[in-house]
């Protein structure tokens, strides 16, 4: 039936092909959900997949920490450098901290680290993850009655919805430490200032907020890019295409999301 | 067993930094102050808090001396503040509340004096003389205006 939908160039088709999408993309959010669910419902099952949380860990978190230090001392240095010529032009120097503790904490820890945990860490869980459905190692562990979503996913979800949080306030930390060094000894902003302005105008809520995030994020790209891997074609192309989209998807998820916590932090 | 030891080890220390990162965080930066909340509480009311925030500052003399608890509406036509002020700082009974600008366009503040009696305020009760917040579009209608009449 759908095939006679598609030679037609009439609404009609318009309707039926735009249908067929929805539906696919339905279809692909519950498939998603559903091996999400029953990842996360092994949780609490024997045996515990203790060694292979702390291997991802290890992979996900130790390895990303290096390019987490240097894009948050970058975007911290940078923050500190537009902010303090913006703000020199009012004569509020002395704010500049405050500026740059509240963009790094709010939103731009979460979100630029959320992306490059994603382009470091989410695109080896779904090329690793894909690879292995091709060489078809998750059959051979459901041969030896190893459940691959106890072993293979839960692991890295959990792995991740931790690392997220943790890196992120490492870059936080980072960020308003190499503000400061831009700031006060290279652009003479009042050393007590900087700090004093900073934790003045930045309450808990705001580091609250930055901390939900993270976590949301952490989780967001962990379930996303293990179910890219996971329902990704056994083929070499299927999986690039994963690998893909996992990217992209969860990276669009990111900024998607963070507005709709934003809106509700705020 | 030697190479996840050390796997072990690099985890153990990327999640002390981590968690190092985020108690520098809710500690220094936000100034939870770790268990609970130190200090006492005062209440002041106030007819206009000018935008008051929680979170913003008392000082007394230019020092900071507590942080806002809560600003609220109170029957419905004045501001009540809770301000929360260090251990060890005491304020007579009859001080003096005022809202002020740190500056022109500057954060606002309580700004406290002390009075000249000798008996101090006991955690809970209230500072009766409060000042309202001076609002310099007030300000500056009365002084167009009384040029008109004038």
């Amino acid at each position: 039936m759908s095939d006679l939908f598609v030679k037609q160039s009439t609404p009609v088709a318009f309707f039926g092909r735009l249908g067929r999408h929805a539906l696919r993309g339905l279809e692909q959010v519950g498939d998603a959900t559903i091996l999400g669910l029953s990842a996360l419902s092994m949780l609490f099952v024997r045996p515990w997949q203790g060694k292979h949380f702390v291997l991802q860990l290890s992979a996900l978190g130790v390895g990303s920490l290096v390019i987490i230090v240097i894009t948050g001392a970058f975007t911290g240095m940078v923050l500190a450098l537009q902010g303090y010529y913006t703000l020199a032009k009012f004569g509020s120097e002395s704010l500049l901290g405050a500026g740059v503790g509240m963009s790094i904490i709010r939103e731009l820890g979460p979100v630029l680290g959320a992306f490059m945990i994603i382009g470091r860490a989410g695109s080896s869980i779904t090329a690793e993850i894909g690879i292995m459905r091709v060489t078809e190692q998750t059959d051979a562990l459901e041969m030896m009655a190893i459940n691959p979503m106890q072993r293979i996913l839960l692991p890295r979800i959990i792995a991740t919805t931790i690392a997220v949080p943790l890196l992120v306030s490492i870059f936080d930390v980072i960020g308003i430490g190499s503000g400061y060094i831009v700031g006060v000894e290279l652009l003479g902003v009042n050393q007590g200032a900087y700090m004093a302005e900073l934790i003045a105008k930045i309450t808990m809520t705001d580091i609250y907020g930055g901390w939900v995030k993270a976590v949301v994020f952490g989780f967001m790209i962990g379930m996303i890019c293990t179910y890219m891997g996971y329902r990704s074609e056994p083929t070499t192309e299927g999986v690039a295409r994963a690998t893909t989209q996992a990217v992209v998807v969860s990276s669009v998820g990111v900024l998607i999301v963070d507005y709709i916590l934003t809106s509700f932090f705020l | 067993m030697q190479p996840y030891r050390r796997v072990e080890m690099s985890v153990g220390v990327f999640v002390f930094l981590g968690i190092v990162a985020i108690g520098w965080l809710a500690l220094k930066v936000g100034q939870t102050g770790g268990l609970g909340e130190s200090g006492y509480t005062l209440v002041a009311n106030f007819g206009d808090a000018g935008g008051m925030r929680e979170g913003g500052d008392i000082m007394m003399a230019g020092v900071t001396i507590g942080r806002i608890d809560t600003v609220n509406l109170v029957k419905n036509d004045h501001a009540q503040m809770i301000l929360r002020i260090h251990d060890g700082i005491k304020i007579t009974e009859d001080a003096f509340a005022s809202v002020r600008t740190k500056g022109i366009i500057g954060d606002r503040y309580i700004r406290i004096t002390q009075g000249p009696s000798e008996t101090f305020l006991e955690p809970g009760s209230e500072i009766e003389e409060t000042e309202s917040a001076i609002n310099i579009e007030d300000l500056i209608s009365k002084y167009i205006f009384s040029g008109k009449s004038g």
